[in-house]
């Protein structure tokens, strides 16, 4: 079995991006059963967290390539 | 460079980072590659779609015409709408083509016989970024001069001032350097996973159908089934990643546009 050392560290850098786009989306869900007609400006709110939080995992993508 | 590991025993190779380099497809010596090919085709639909559209405008929009008041409408109300304001109109343009090429760029992965997402090259998204980054500090240095943007940017009132010797630099740095940095990997790292994971599934199916032998030939419909799954999934995440790329933009735009006191 071969491989890089790298990909794990990915793995596990993956864990803090991921739990945090789950309390994103969490909130926004909700935000949506509390108040259905705020679904409008509650997604864009929304996907701009998700990309934040998820350029962590990109950049760690990157790197576990790049190092 | 690593590939990715997979625990597989011998023979199987699993896709890596070569496989988003191609050669020149005309020999060597030649320049033009898959990835600048789709660049130029992408580039020539784009423009003749929204050229034709424009050539023959109709009060009551046809069909075509439909669709292409669609694509502007989707950027003109439901991202600079939301995100800049009234404002931000004069740069709808700039974002209605910087949506269009990228989710060109992009949706290439999946179309048949093309598949491959040209935004996976690092270049194009970095170009695009640097384009967007200019933009929203040239946005900003004009409407607030050179001095009141980046005194605004680096030294926000309401703040003791020791905190301004660390503030300063990382607002700086945040604004020129790590804004066009994070545009460029979101959207090239995304692409290039996702096409990764495509090729994982497809080049997989393909080794336990043809290569394997034996009964594995049977568990071939497995990585067949997610290959088609996540080729749907992958076309929301080209989507969805042209609309954060011009969200993300926009919002650059409207934070160079707030004059703050």
């Amino acid at each position: 079995m071969d491989g890089n050392l790298n990909m794990i560290g990915y793995g596990l850098a993956a864990i803090g991006p991921g739990v945090g786009i789950g309390l994103i989306f969490a909130a926004y869900i909700n935000g949506v059963a509390r108040q259905p007609e705020a679904r409008g400006v509650l997604q864009g709110i929304a996907i701009l967290g998700f990309a934040l939080a998820e350029a962590l995992a990109i950049i760690g993508i990157g790197l576990a390539f790049v190092l | 460079m690593g590939g990715v590991p997979l625990a597989v025993e011998g023979g199987f190779e699993a896709p890596g980072p070569r496989d988003f380099e191609f050669p020149p497809i005309f020999g060597e010596g030649t320049v033009l590659t898959k990835p600048m090919l789709i660049v130029i085709v992408a580039t020539v639909l784009v423009g003749a779609f929204f050229y034709v559209a424009a050539r023959s405008m109709a009060m009551v929009p046809g069909k075509y015409q439909y669709a292409v008041e669609g694509v502007y409408g989707f950027v003109r109300n439901g991202i600079v709408g939301d995100a800049v304001g009234r404002e931000g109109l004069k740069f709808v343009p700039y974002l209605v083509t910087l949506f269009s090429f990228i989710f060109a760029l992009n949706i290439s992965g999946i179309i048949p016989f093309v598949q491959f997402p040209a935004t996976s090259r690092i270049a194009i998204p970095l170009f695009l970024a640097v384009i967007s980054c200019v933009i929203f500090n040239l946005v900003g240095i004009r409407r607030q001069g050179f001095v009141g943007y980046f005194r605004n940017m680096m030294f926000p009132s309401g703040v003791p001032w020791p905190v301004y010797i660390l503030l300063a630099p990382i607002e700086f740095v945040s604004t020129v350097v790590i804004r066009p940095l994070t545009l460029t990997l979101r959207l090239a790292l995304n692409m290039f996973a996702g096409h990764l994971v495509l090729l994982l599934t497809v080049l997989g199916g393909e080794y336990l159908l043809l290569e394997a032998g034996g009964l594995s030939a049977v568990l071939s419909v497995v990585p067949f089934l997610f290959a088609f799954i996540l080729t749907v999934f992958e076309g929301f995440v080209q989507f969805l990643q042209a609309y954060v790329f011009t969200l993300l933009s926009a919002l650059y735009i409207a934070g160079a546009l707030v004059e703050e006191h």
